[in-house]
């Protein structure tokens, strides 16, 4: 606990950058005893701008990024990120350390019964109390802010709609809108394009490349799409059957890489 | 391939042995109760002669004055039990229906509430009420502590199953911001539940109508109680205007659940 006592306290000037950084250490996630889904993987991530995880579906990527807040529970290895392993943290420990991390979902994830704007301000449930969630008033502030959000997003008029009256792409903006609502050190997203057209797509990655670059962030992002991560990108992970088999920037990614990621070759044309 | 579906005709739609002998015992017991019970088309017409003397005796139904006041007192009482539990049970059914909900809340404490609601659902209003006059005396009270347990077997039930059958992408999400517990709740649970618990609790405001007045009659106070005074006084005519009265309330209770229902879809 002597470790979360010094994160408690305000950052040296100059520590910010160091504070920012993700070291995950012999990262190991077995659903089923004897099954590793994660093979003790080490990744640090201390770079700013994105990095995209790639890798065939079922490799690991989602579990990967699950396990940074702990969305998934990881079987052994440490995260650290603010001074703190995030692997030990429990109850409010846990939940502070949430408030840090931007989640953006593949399926969006918005309550669809609620309107956009109260979508939008879930993202501070991790800093308002209770009875304010419960009655509605959320800070004026917050409030302030969300709507500048829905600005940055291109959805100022939609602030009042239900969020199922939203298409795909639409619902992703809010959905990022909630992450930055948390003024997060670290975005995370799980396939964030994987349900929209290729032009959403490109929109929607250069809205969160943009986003993360303003708030000085990293980002870390898993997708299918090698293009995109070529495109966006300015680090590349790449996995395979629970480890890393590739990490190095776009121009370094050859064929054959993707060849050991994905296996075969017949789809390379 | 071809050689087997030569040699053997292809059923489409093969017999069912076991349901065909299982419908012919079914009908053969119930035929065997019937002539035990003496449920035969004899003892139905020697009945119909004393219904159609009771229904003689109702007509015209009685609206004197000092009958309205009884009825006027005994209904709203009735009106008053079923609202006040109504809206007792809708309260509590909501913490008690989230705790017995296996995806939010931890087994040890979903099981316990699963064992309470069960044991809420075991007995029949009726019996319950009996139970609560015996043990806090004649009256309303005894008719309210019925209905809310009849309410919160009802709607716990209910509320667990909705919770249960939620998507759970969006708990995810709202977790994921580092919110409390009660706040996920609020957020992410309820907006998805809310709109059919509301349908839920007009339903039972409607169904606690009904019961209140048969609680009534074990003693549980309001219109029961009065009915049961007039059959016992053999005012037949005062019993019809009860019953029209009993009637009236329950379609307009069911008229208002419904309106309920639409405006909160």
């Amino acid at each position: 606990m002597s470790v979360s006592a010094t994160a408690t306290q305000p950052p040296a000037p100059g520590a910010r950058k160091r504070e920012r950084s993700l070291v995950i250490n012999k990262l190991r996630k077995e659903y089923r005893a004897g099954q590793p889904v994660l093979r003790d993987v080490s990744l640090e991530i201390a770079n700013l701008g994105l990095t995209a995880i790639i890798g065939p579906s079922g490799t690991g990527k989602s579990t990967l990024i699950r396990c940074i807040n702990r969305l998934v529970e990881p079987t052994a290895g440490e995260i650290l990120f603010r001074g703190q392993d995030i692997v030990r943290l429990s109850g409010p420990e846990l939940r502070a350390m949430r408030r840090h991390i931007g989640m953006i979902f593949q399926e969006y994830n918005l309550v669809e019964r609620l309107s956009v704007i109260e979508n939008v301000l879930c993202g501070r449930l991790g800093y308002v109390p209770v009875w304010r969630a419960w009655l509605r008033r959320f800070p004026p502030a917050d409030v302030e802010r969300a709507f500048q959000l829905l600005d940055a997003v291109g959805l100022a008029d939609f602030a009042n709609q239900r969020a199922d009256q939203l298409s795909g792409g639409q619902r992703q903006r809010v959905g990022i809108a909630r992450a930055l609502m948390q003024e997060p050190d670290l975005v995370l997203a799980d396939e964030p394009t994987s349900s929209l057209d290729p032009k959403t797509s490109v929109e929607i990655m250069e809205l969160i490349a943009r986003r993360a670059a303003e708030r000085n962030i990293p980002a870390i992002v898993n997708m299918h799409n090698v293009e995109l991560a070529r495109r966006f990108a300015e680090r590349i992970v790449g996995m395979s059957k629970g480890s890393i088999v590739f990490d190095g920037p776009p121009d370094a990614l050859k064929d054959t890489h993707l060849i050991e990621i994905y296996g075969g070759e017949g789809w390379l044309e | 391939m071809s050689d087997a579906a030569l040699s053997r005709p292809r059923v489409a739609f093969p017999p069912n042995w076991p349901a065909r002998i299982g419908f012919i015992v079914l009908i053969a017991y119930v035929a065997y109760a019937s002539t035990i019970l003496d449920f035969t088309w004899d003892r139905f017409m020697r009945g119909l002669g004393q219904g159609a003397n009771l229904l003689a005796r109702m007509f015209p139904p009685d609206f004197a004055a000092d009958k309205m006041a009884l009825l006027y007192v005994g209904m709203t009482e009735s009106l008053q039990i079923a609202i006040i539990a109504t809206v007792v049970g809708v309260l509590l059914s909501l913490p008690l229906g989230l705790a017995a909900a296996r995806n939010l809340a931890p087994r040890p404490l979903a099981w316990a509430a699963r064992a309470l609601i069960a044991l809420f659902r075991s007995l029949h209003p009726v019996i319950v009420a009996i139970l609560f006059v015996k043990s806090v005396g004649f009256g309303a009270l005894a008719g309210i502590l019925a209905l809310i347990v009849a309410s919160l077997g009802f709607l716990s039930k209910l509320v667990a199953e909705s919770v249960e059958e939620m998507s759970m992408k969006p708990v995810e999400a709202v977790r994921a911001t580092g919110s409390p517990f009660l706040s996920v709740v609020i957020m992410s649970v309820i907006p998805q539940v809310i709109a059919r618990f509301i349908g839920f609790s007009a339903y039972q405001l409607d169904s606690n109508l009904r019961n209140s007045a048969l609680v009534g009659i074990v003693g549980g106070g309001g219109i029961g109680s009065t009915l049961l005074t007039a059959f016992q006084r053999f005012d037949y005519d005062f019993v019809l205007t009860i019953v029209l009265a009993i009637i009236a309330i329950v379609m307009v209770g069911e008229v208002l659940s419904g309106w309920m229902r639409r405006m909160f879809q």
